[in-house]
């Protein structure tokens, strides 16, 4: 256990190269399908919020469900669109960074739409009449009431990087878990502990635990700093 | 803005599922100066103002704002809450103009325009919800100002102010009239209505129960509905009717 502990100092203060290639990759997977998640789930769940249209309730339930969807369940069906035979298959993404990317934004933009749902309809509770008062169309209110909710929303988005960092069933199935190509830190931690190789699997342990606790106090850090600034 | 700005209102009915909230109010509404609405709570009041600026659909009879040959005539409305976004107050002016359609220099020079009309110049930078409850409201009326509406809606304006903010908004709103806006205005400060208002409407019950200079209905109401409610002696206020 001693020696175990030793030897995941020791890889971490000499910075391993393989510990950084692996946390490198699993950060540039994650953080892109954050952003691409965010682009996509901010606006729909915005939508969604100050828009009036049949099924709404339904939209927002199936939302809501989705954020709860297993992530090797979204692998397995990304997996059957990219395979050669699959209809995306042509595209060759599967066991690519791309693919990874593509999993993880699938599983991250129903938990930010239903969150920025959420959020926007709060404060569309409070500003909503005002606003069509203005005579401002739905598209706009919902710009409007992204704009006045923005701390409140990287709540929504540091959660969702949270799920996308931590989670390995959907990066295992359409990753392959190949080694210096498509190995985060979530399959090697899962691959090097069945392998015996415990310092790797807690250096990269503990790496994800820091990005995550580093990404979460900037955040909030920068949130704090910027509601004090502009209200 | 204009001028010729009559509101007629015909078998005005609104309902929330079975409750009746609005059930047939009929008034006639002068083309200029400031029209109070006064009434108990619950009596619809805030409802006719929604339903005038047509962010409710009536569930029967019509409004007619304006001569039927023209244009719908633009509208502002000043809600109890001030409703600001988290920006500056100089884009929280700057926002109630978009539908417009106006370039972006007449839209920034009427958005310093209107922070100078209400004394918030100064504070074109700063935070609207670091502004206080005074500021605030004003600066919800420099962005209804900032539109130059025919017509402008008050939702108890002043319900959360001071004496002297009060007074500032009053003097704001009575300015605006005396430009050409048409305002009505929805009050539970009576030495507000009899300040600003030249005629005054008393609701009860969704009901328009009486419509009349400001001064004779107030000191001498006709309706025992509007008797009641200026002199504190609703139904629901007597011992008798409580138990």
């Amino acid at each position: 256990m001693f020696q175990t502990l030793e030897e995941t100092f020791r890889r971490l203060a000499a910075l391993d190269p393989e510990v950084v290639a692996i946390a490198g990759l699993s950060l540039r997977v994650s953080l892109s399908a954050v952003g691409l998640g965010t682009l996509v789930g901010v606006p729909l769940g915005a939508l969604v919020a100050v828009s009036a249209f049949p099924g709404r309730r339904l939209v927002t339930g199936c939302l809501n469900a989705a954020m709860g969807l297993p992530p090797v369940v979204i692998g397995l069906v990304l997996y059957l669109l990219l395979s050669r035979s699959g209809p995306l298959g042509g595209l060759g993404l599967l066991f690519t960074p791309g693919a990874m990317i593509a999993a993880q934004t699938v599983l991250v933009v129903p938990l930010i739409a239903a969150l920025a749902r959420q959020i926007v309809a709060d404060a569309e509770e409070h500003l909503g009449e005002q606003l069509r008062s203005l005579g401002l169309g739905p598209a706009r209110r919902a710009a409007i009431l992204i704009y006045d909710t923005r701390f409140s929303l990287v709540t929504a988005i540091l959660a969702a990087f949270g799920r996308a960092i931590s989670e390995i069933g959907a990066v295992l199935v359409v990753g392959g878990n190949i080694d210096g190509h498509t190995r985060t830190m979530t399959t090697a931690i899962s691959l090097e502990t069945q392998k015996g190789d415990l310092p790797l699997a807690l250096a990269l342990g503990l790496v994800l635990i820091a990005i995550v606790l580093v990404v979460s106090a900037t955040a909030t850090l920068l949130r704090s700093h910027a509601m004090r600034a502009y209200g | 803005m204009s001028a010729a700005l009559p509101i007629v209102i015909e078998g005005l009915r609104y309902r929330v599922g079975d409750m009746p909230i609005l059930n047939g109010i009929d008034m006639s509404v002068t083309s200029s100066g400031i029209t109070a609405i006064i009434g108990a709570n619950g009596a619809g009041k805030s409802v006719l103002l929604r339903l005038i600026d047509g962010l409710l659909a009536p569930t029967g009879g019509t409004i007619r704002i304006g001569p039927s040959d023209r244009p719908p005539p633009s509208t502002a409305f000043v809600f109890q809450r001030p409703g600001l976004v988290r920006a500056s107050a100089a884009a929280n002016v700057a926002l109630a103009l978009a539908p417009l359609g106006l370039g972006a220099g007449e839209r920034a020079e009427r958005v310093r325009a209107a922070l100078r009309h209400v004394g918030l110049a100064e504070r074109a930078g700063a935070p609207a919800t670091r502004l206080s409850g005074g500021e605030q409201q004003r600066l919800a009326l420099a962005r209804a100002w900032a539109r130059a509406p025919d017509l402008l809606l008050l939702d108890e304006p002043t319900a959360n102010l001071d004496p002297a903010s009060s007074h500032v908004i009053e003097d704001l709103v009575a300015s605006m009239a005396v430009a050409g806006t048409k305002v009505v205005l929805v009050s539970h400060n009576l030495g507000q209505v009899m300040r600003l208002a030249e005629d005054v409407v008393v609701l009860a019950a969704g009901l328009a129960v009486e419509h009349g200079p400001v001064r004779s209905t107030l000191s001498s109401p006709r309706s025992p509905q509007a008797r009641a409610y200026l002199t504190g002696e609703m139904p629901w206020t007597s011992f008798a009717a409580l138990s």
